[in-house]
C-alpha cells in the first residue's frame, strides 16, 4: 500500500530541547490512526510539522502520490493540498456566523480575487445546510459561532474541516470536554470519515482510542516508541514503563 | 448591485440617502445658489468627504483586516503630492507661455520646461525639471500614478513586511516607520518636490481661469461626495461577502484562517495596497481643495489621527468610519478655528485653541476604555442590539481582534 | 666761529659711527630725518635695519610706536618724539620713555608710515617680539607669524631659535621655521627637506601650508606642444573634465572660437528678424530648435553674424588637443615631496575621522539606549507599547528647566532635577498604568491608541504651560567644552556623561532585573501572571512599579536629552519612532538587544551622514529603510528569543 503521508527522520529542537528525534511516520490514503504519548513526547509538535508550522531541521516530509515535499509549502498551501486540522480548543471565528464559518471553509478557489469574485450558488447553499445537518447545527446558520455552547463549537469546527474536503485529518483531542453522548457521535464519525480519506486522532483518552478500534502510534520523547493494535502497544514493556507505568 | 445585497446591507441605502441629501443641501446653500455657505465651508466641508474616504480605507485595513497601519496618510497625501505635480505644473505652463509669448522669437519646448523648472523649483535654489515630474504635463498620466505610485509602494512595503510576519503592534510601528521615512525624505530640498514648501496654488485649476472659486469648489465637493458614495457601496460590497469573511477572520484568527488555506500574507497585501489606493484617491481630491500641500502633511501623527477618528467612529463598520472622520475633523476645525467659545472658570479661562486637543486626547482615552464601539454604539442602542457575552474575553486570539463590546450580536 | 662751527662738523662726523656704536636710535631717527618724514618702502630699508642693529633697548618701543602712528617730530628741532593725541594737541615723551609735556599741535609733524613701510617695520619688529624677555609676547609674535607668515619672517625666526629658553617655545619655532622654510627657501633641497621633516604630523597648519603648494591649474594646449611648467597630471576629456569644461579652457585660451550657447542663438536671432522672418525662416517655425539652427546657418552664411562652434567642431578642436593639470609651484621636488606628505596625512587624518566617527556614533547610541531604556523595560519587558514615553522624556526634561529657574545654581539644579524627574514621570507612569493601562493588558493595539490619545494631551498641556518656544536647561559649567584628542578627534563632556549614565542605566537594569526580589517578581509575572499571583505575587503591584520605573527612567533620560537639546513640547516625538526601532531591532525583551540595536541605529546612521554629510533627513531615511529591509532577516531583533519561549 503506498503512503499518503510518509515522515522519516525529522527531528526539530527548540533552544537545544529535542522536541521530536529522528521521528518516522507513514499513513495511507483511507486509515484510521491514533496518535497516544505522555505530556512532552511530541504529539502537538508533529502536527505542527505536517502542517507547515514548524519547520524541522531535518528530514523530509512527503505527501501523495507522486510523492511531494510539504517542507517546501507554506501552511496555506498544505492546506489546499488536503490536509485539514481540528484544534484542541474549538476555534471557529467567533464574530461570524455557523454559516459564514462553513461557507469560508467549502473547498473552492482560495486566491483574493477569485474569493472577491465568488457568489454563492444554490450548490453552495445546499452543500452548507448539508453540512450543517450532518454535524447538528441544522438550525444554527444564522447564528453567530460565539454564542454556540462549546460542544457546538467543536461540531462546527469538524463541519469545517469537512467542508474543506481534506484527504487528510489530524485531529486533536477531539473527545476533550464532551458528554458521553457527544464521544460516542464523534467516534462514529472518525470511524466514517476513515473510510474514504486519512484520519489521525491525537488523543489521551485510553477509553475514547479503543472505542476508535484502529492501529495506535506510541510516542516518546519525539519519537516512535511502539505502533501497533491498541492490545499489542499496551502490553509493550517500554510502553508501560513510560506511558502507562506512570499513571 | 442585487437586490438581496442591498436587503443584508440596508445601512447602503440609509448611507447613499444622507449623503445625496447632504450634496443637495450644500449645494442649494452654497454661494452658487442661496449663498449661505461661505465658499471655504464648502470647501471645509468637501476635504471632511475626502477624510471620511480615506476613514473608510482605514476601517478596511484595520476595522476588518485588524492591521493597524500608521501609514495611510502617508498614501493619502503622496496622492495629493501627485496630483498637485500636474496642477503646478500646468498652471505653471500657462504663466511661462504667457510670459514667453512676449519675446521676440516663439519659444522652444526646452525653453518652456527651463522656464517651468525655474519657477518652480527656483525656491529650493533648483533649475532643472527632477526626473520624477517627467509626466507631471500629463493628467491622465498622473492620474494614474495617483494610483501607481501609493499602491507600488504599499505592495513593496506590504510585501515586505507580511512575508516576513511581522503583526500587531510591530507592524503599527514599521508603518509608522515607513511615513516617517516618506516625510523625511520629502523634507530634503532635493528630493524633487520643493522639500518643506510642497506644493502650493493647488486650487487655481489649469484651464479653469473663467470658472470663479465658488463653482470650482462645488465641483470638488460633488467628486468628493461621489467617490465616497461610489466607495461605500464597493466596500460594502467586499465586506459583505465572502472576501469579508476571510478578512475579518484574519483580523480574529489568521492562524486558524492559514489552515483553512487562505494565503493570510495574500489577502493582507490586497487590502493594504488596495486600502493605500482609495487613500491616494482621498488625497487627490482632497488636495486640490486645500491648496497646498507639504510634507508635514506625511507625519506620523496624521496617520494616528486617522486611527483615531476610526475608532471613534468605531471600526468594523463603515458607516462609523464615515461618522467618526465627518464628526470629529469638523469638531476639531471648530475648536482649532477660534469659533468655540471660551468657557470662563473664573480662575481661568479655558480657550479652546489650546485645550481642544486635551479634550480629544482624553476624549479618546475614555472611549478606548470605555465605548470601544465608538459613536455607533449610539445607533446600535437605538436599534436594540445587545453584544453577547463573553466574560470580558475577545473575539479572537490575535492583537486586532475585536473585543467583546464590538461584536454585534 | 665758522672755524668753530666747521670743528665742530668735523668732530661730529668722526663722532657718527661712534654714535651708532653707542646704539644710539634717536640718533639714527635725526640723522636720517628727511627719510623717514617722507618714508617709503624703497628707501626706509637700511634706515630700519640700522635702527634694528643698534641695540639700543628703546628700539622696539620706537618701532612700534612708529608703525603705530605715535612716532613724531617736533618741527622746531627735529628732535623724534613717542606722541600720543591729547585734546589740545600732542602728549609728548621721549624716546627713552620720559614724559616730555604737552604740546600744541602744530609743533609737531606726526609720521604716517603707509602700508608698505609698516610691513617692513613689523617684520624688523617680529625680530624684537621673537627674542623678548616677556614669553606671552614671544608667542604672540608666532601667533602673528603662524596667522599671516611671509619670508622676511624666516631670517628673524632663525635667528630667535638658538637663544629660546623656554623648551615648548622653542619647539614652536622650529615648527614654524620648517612651516616657513618649506613656503619662502629658496632653496628646492631645503624646502623638500623641511616638508619631510614632519615625518606622521598631521597638523592643520601643515595642511594649511602644504596645500598651496600642490594647488594646480588646468591647461589646454595643442597636441605635441611642449609643457611649460611643472606637470601635475594629464587630463583625460570625458573621464578626468566633461566635455563643455574643455571646450571653455580652449576659449579661455583663445585655441577655438566660442560655442553658441541657447541664449547666445536666441539673441542673435532676435536681433535679426527681417519682415517676420530671419536668414529665410519664418518667426512661427523657430518654436523648432532645428528650425532654429537652420535660420542662424542662414545668417551665417549671409555674413551678419559670427560663426559658432558646432557640436562637431567641438568634439574635433577637443580631439586636437591636450589638457594638463599644472602646479603653480614650478619646483617638481617640492611638489613632489608635498604631495607625498599630504598623501600620508589623508590617511592618518582618514584613521582619524574614522575614529571620530567611532565617537561620535557611540554618543548617538548613548542617546538612544538612554531614550530606549525606559521603553525596553515597559515594552521589551511587560509588553505594553506606551506611545506616550517621548512625552515622558519630555516631562524629564521640562522637570529639569522648572528646577533651574528656583535653583540658579546648574550643578545643584541638576542634582535634584535627576531624583524630581524621577518621582515625576514614575508617579505620571503609576496614575497611567492604574487609569488607563491595566485595563489593556492583552490589548496591544487598543494601548497603542490610548496612550496615543495620553500623547497629544500632554504634549499639547506642555504647550498650554511652557509655550511653543524652547526652553533652556543649561548644563553646569564643568560639563562645557569638549575632550580635544587632536584636530580631528574631540567629543564633548556632555556627550561622555551621556555616555556614563546609558552606561549607569544598563549596569542598574541588569542588576534590577537578574539580582533583586523584584526583578525575580516582574519576569516571574510578565511570563506567566496566573502562576506567579498563585505564588504570592501581586501582579497589579509588580505591574504598577514596572510600569513606573520605565517611565521614571523615560524622565531621567529626558533631563539628559534636556541638556544638550532644545526642551520643547516636541523634544519626546523626536525620540519615540527612534526608541522603538532600537528596542524592535535589538530584540524584545532582552536588554543587551536593546543596547545592540541602540549601537546598531548610531552607527548607523552617522556612516549614513558621514557618506553623504550635507543631509541628515536623507539618512535618517535610509536608516528607517534599512531598519524596515533588517526586520526581513530577522523578524526578532538582532538578539532573538527563539523557540517556544519566544510564544509563536
Amino acid at each position: 500500500m503506498s503512503s499518503l503521508l510518509e515522515v522519516s527522520g525529522v527531528s526539530v529542537s527548540f533552544d537545544g530541547f529535542r522536541a521530536i528525534n529522528n521521528l518516522s511516520f507513514a499513513i495511507g490514503p483511507a486509515e484510521l490512526r491514533a496518535v497516544i504519548g505522555p505530556n512532552g513526547a511530541g504529539k502537538t509538535t508533529f502536527m505542527d510539522i505536517v502542517t507547515g508550522k514548524t519547520r524541522p531541521h531535518e528530514g523530509r516530509v512527503l505527501w501523495g502520490d507522486p510523492p511531494v515535499s510539504l517542507l517546501k509549502m507554506t501552511e496555506a498551501q498544505i492546506a489546499r493540498a488536503g490536509v485539514g486540522r481540528k484544534f484542541q480548543r474549538p476555534t471557529v471565528f467567533e464574530d461570524q456566523t455557523v454559516d459564514e464559518n462553513l461557507t469560508m471553509a467549502l473547498k473552492a478557489p482560495r486566491n483574493p480575487f477569485a474569493v472577491l469574485r465568488w457568489r454563492r450558488a444554490q450548490a453552495d447553499a445546499d452543500r452548507v445546510a448539508a453540512l450543517a445537518v450532518e454535524v447538528g447545527l441544522g438550525d444554527q446558520l444564522p447564528r453567530k459561532a460565539g454564542e454556540l455552547s462549546h460542544g457546538q463549537k467543536q461540531w462546527l469546527e469538524i463541519g469545517m474541516l469537512l467542508a474543506q474536503e481534506p484527504r487528510l485529518l489530524l485531529v486533536d483531542e477531539p473527545a476533550a470536554g464532551m458528554t458521553l453522548a457527544e464521544r460516542e457521535h464523534t467516534t462514529r464519525l472518525l470511524v466514517d470519515l476513515a473510510k474514504t480519506r486519512a484520519v489521525v486522532v491525537v488523543e489521551h483518552d485510553m477509553e475514547f482510542v479503543r472505542r476508535l478500534n484502529c492501529k495506535v502510534t506510541v510516542l516518546h520523547e519525539g519519537s516512535v516508541l511502539a505502533e501497533g493494535s491498541l492490545d499489542h502497544v499496551t502490553k509493550n514493556p517500554a510502553v508501560i514503563d513510560v506511558y502507562l507505568g506512570r499513571g | 448591485m442585487t437586490r438581496a445585497f442591498l436587503m443584508r446591507n440596508p445601512s447602503v441605502l440609509w448611507f447613499l440617502l444622507a449623503l445625496s441629501l447632504f450634496t443637495l443641501a450644500v449645494t442649494l446653500l452654497s454661494e452658487a445658489g442661496m449663498g449661505v455657505l461661505s465658499t471655504s465651508f464648502v470647501k471645509t466641508l468637501g476635504k471632511t468627504l475626502c477624510l471620511c474616504l480615506v476613514a473608510l480605507a482605514m476601517d478596511l485595513i484595520w476595522g476588518y483586516a485588524g492591521i493597524l497601519s500608521l501609514g495611510h496618510m502617508a498614501f493619502f497625501a503622496l496622492g495629493g503630492y501627485l496630483i498637485g505635480m500636474w496642477l503646478m505644473y500646468a498652471r505653471t505652463e500657462e504663466i511661462v507661455v504667457a510670459a514667453l509669448s512676449s519675446g521676440p522669437l516663439p519659444a522652444t519646448p526646452d525653453e518652456i520646461r527651463q522656464g517651468i523648472a525655474t519657477q518652480i523649483f527656483g525656491v529650493v535654489g533648483a533649475s532643472d525639471m527632477p526626473a520624477i515630474w517627467a509626466q507631471a504635463h500629463s493628467l491622465p498620466a498622473q492620474l494614474a500614478l495617483v494610483l501607481i505610485v501609493p499602491g507600488a509602494l504599499a505592495g513593496i512595503f506590504g510585501w515586505l513586511a507580511f512575508r516576513s510576519r511581522v503583526t500587531g503592534v510591530y507592524l503599527s510601528i514599521l508603518t509608522q516607520a515607513m511615513t516617517l521615512a516618506l516625510a523625511l525624505y520629502l523634507f530634503q530640498n532635493d528630493s524633487g518636490l520643493r522639500g518643506n514648501n510642497g506644493l502650493s496654488g493647488l486650487q487655481n485649476i489649469p484651464g479653469l481661469d473663467g470658472v470663479p472659486q465658488e463653482t470650482v469648489s462645488l465641483w470638488f465637493f460633488w467628486a468628493s461626495a461621489l467617490a465616497l458614495g461610489l466607495a461605500y457601496v464597493v466596500l460594502s460590497h467586499v465586506v459583505s461577502g465572502k472576501f469579508g469573511s476571510v478578512i475579518r477572520a484574519i483580523r480574529d484568527d489568521e492562524a486558524r484562517v492559514r489552515f483553512l488555506g487562505y494565503s493570510v500574507e495574500g489577502y493582507k497585501l490586497f487590502v493594504f495596497t488596495l486600502t493605500a489606493m482609495i487613500a491616494a484617491v482621498a488625497g487627490a481630491l482632497y488636495y486640490p481643495q486645500a491648496g497646498i500641500i507639504n510634507p508635514a502633511e506625511l507625519a506620523p501623527i496624521a496617520s494616528i489621527y486617522l486611527a483615531v477618528w476610526v475608532a471613534i467612529g468605531g471600526r468594523g463598520r463603515l458607516y462609523g468610519a464615515v461618522i467618526g472622520a465627518a464628526f470629529v475633523s469638523l469638531l476639531s476645525s471648530w475648536f482649532t478655528g477660534g469659533r468655540a467659545p471660551s468657557v470662563n472658570l473664573g480662575f481661568y479661562t479655558v480657550n479652546w485653541v489650546d485645550w481642544w486637543l486635551v479634550l480629544l486626547g482624553l476624549s479618546f482615552v475614555l472611549v478606548t476604555l470605555y465605548a470601544p464601539k465608538g459613536l455607533s454604539g449610539l445607533i446600535d442602542a437605538a436599534q436594540g442590539l445587545r453584544v453577547p457575552d463573553r466574560k470580558g474575553a475577545a473575539l479572537g486570539p490575535d492583537d486586532g481582534a475585536l473585543m467583546e463590546q464590538e461584536g454585534r450580536e | 666761529m665758522p672755524r668753530v662751527f666747521a670743528a665742530l662738523v668735523a668732530a661730529l662726523i668722526l663722532l657718527t659711527p661712534l654714535a651708532a656704536l653707542a646704539q644710539d636710535a634717536a640718533r639714527i631717527l635725526g640723522d636720517n630725518r628727511a627719510l623717514v618724514e617722507r618714508a617709503s618702502r624703497t628707501t626706509i630699508g637700511p634706515v630700519i635695519d640700522a635702527l634694528a642693529a643698534s641695540g639700543d633697548p628703546v628700539v622696539a618701543e620706537v618701532l612700534a610706536a612708529w608703525a603705530d602712528k605715535g612716532l613724531g617730530v617736533r618741527k622746531a628741532d627735529g628732535a623724534f618724539f613717542l606722541i600720543a593725541p591729547t585734546a589740545a594737541g600732542w602728549d609728548l615723551r621721549g624716546l627713552d620713555g620720559r614724559a616730555a609735556g604737552p604740546t600744541a599741535k602744530a609743533d609737531i609733524t606726526d609720521l604716517k608710515p603707509n602700508a608698505g613701510v609698516r610691513a617692513l617695520i613689523q617684520s624688523a619688529l617680529v625680530r624684537f617680539q621673537l627674542t623678548d624677555p616677556d614669553s606671552a609676547r614671544r608667542i604672540a609674535a608666532l601667533d602673528a607669524i603662524a596667522r599671516d607668515g611671509a619670508p622676511e619672517h624666516l631670517a628673524p625666526l632663525r635667528g630667535a631659535i638658538a637663544d629660546e629658553p623656554d623648551p615648548v617655545i622653542a619647539a614652536r619655532k622650529a615648527r614654524l621655521e620648517r612651516l616657513l622654510t618649506l613656503r619662502f627657501d629658496p632653496d628646492t633641497a631645503t624646502r623638500a627637506a623641511a616638508i619631510a621633516a614632519f615625518g606622521g604630523d598631521t597638523g592643520l597648519d601643515l595642511r594649511a601650508a602644504l596645500n598651496p603648494l600642490v594647488a594646480t591649474r588646468r591647461v589646454a594646449l595643442p597636441k605635441g606642444a611642449d609643457v611649460a611648467g611643472n606637470l601635475a597630471r594629464d587630463l583625460r576629456p570625458g573621464r578626468d573634465l566633461t566635455e563643455v569644461e574643455a571646450y571653455d579652457l580652449l576659449v579661455s585660451a583663445g585655441l577655438a572660437p566660442a560655442r553658441l550657447d541657447a541664449a547666445g542663438l536666441k539673441a542673435a536671432l532676435a536681433a535679426h528678424i527681417v519682415d517676420g522672418a530671419v536668414g529665410g525662416v519664418p518667426l512661427a517655425a523657430l518654436s523648432d530648435p532645428r528650425e532654429r539652427e537652420r535660420a542662424y546657418t542662414a545668417l551665417e552664411t549671409a555674413g551678419t553674424v559670427p560663426t559658432a562652434a558646432t557640436d562637431a567642431e567641438v568634439t574635433a578642436a577637443v580631439a586636437a588637443h591636450r589638457f594638463v593639470e599644472l602646479y603653480a609651484e614650478p619646483d617638481p621636488a617640492v611638489t613632489s615631496a608635498a604631495a607625498a606628505a599630504l598623501d600620508r596625512i589623508a590617511l592618518t587624518v582618514g584613521a582619524m575621522q574614522a575614529a571620530d566617527l567611532a565617537l561620535d556614533a557611540l554618543s548617538l547610541a548613548s542617546i538612544y539606549f538612554l531614550a530606549a531604556i525606559g521603553l525596553a523595560i515597559t515594552f521589551g519587558v511587560m509588553g505594553v507599547i506606551n506611545m506616550a514615553h517621548g512625552e515622558f522624556i519630555m516631562m524629564g526634561a521640562y522637570t529639569g528647566y522648572v528646577v533651574q529657574l528656583f535653583v540658579p545654581d546648574y550643578t545643584l539644579s541638576i542634582l535634584i532635577a535627576l531624583p524630581l524627574a524621577f518621582a515625576v514621570t514614575f508617579g505620571a507612569g503609576v496614575a497611567m498604568e492604574r487609569l488607563v493601562i491595566r485595563h489593556l493588558y492583552k490589548r496591544p493595539l487598543e494601548t497603542l491608541l490610548a496612550t496615543f490619545g495620553i500623547s497629544i494631551a500632554l504634549q499639547q498641556l506642555a504647550k498650554t504651560i511652557f509655550g511653543t518656544q524652547a526652553r533652556p536647561l543649561t548644563a553646569p559649567a564643568w560639563l562645557d567644552g569638549a575632550w580635544v584628542l587632536n584636530d580631528v578627534v574631540s567629543i564633548s563632556y556632555i556627550r561622555i556623561a551621556i555616555f556614563v549614565l546609558a552606561l549607569i542605566f544598563l549596569a542598574f537594569f541588569l542588576w534590577l532585573m537578574n539580582r533583586t526580589k523584584l526583578g525575580l517578581q516582574v519576569r516571574a509575572v510578565t511570563q506567566n501572571p496566573a502562576m506567579a499571583g498563585s505564588m504570592g505575587i501581586n501582579p497589579d503591584r509588580i505591574n504598577m512599579l514596572t510600569f513606573g520605573l520605565g517611565s521614571g527612567i523615560a524622565g531621567i533620560a529626558g533631563v539628559a536629552i534636556g541638556l544638550f537639546a532644545q526642551v520643547t513640547s516636541e523634544i519626546g516625538q523626536a525620540y519615540i519612532v527612534q526608541s522603538f526601532m532600537t528596542v524592535v531591532v535589538g530584540g524584545v525583551g532582552n536588554i543587551w538587544g536593546t543596547l545592540a540595536g541602540a549601537v546598531m541605529i548610531g552607527g548607523l546612521q552617522k556612516g549614513i551622514e558621514f557618506l553623504n554629510p550635507s543631509n541628515t533627513l536623507a539618512a535618517q531615511t535610509y536608516m528607517i529603510l534599512f531598519i524596515i529591509l533588517f526586520i526581513q532577516f530577522r523578524p526578532r531583533g538582532i538578539i532573538a528569543l527563539r523557540g517556544r519561549a519566544a510564544g509563536d
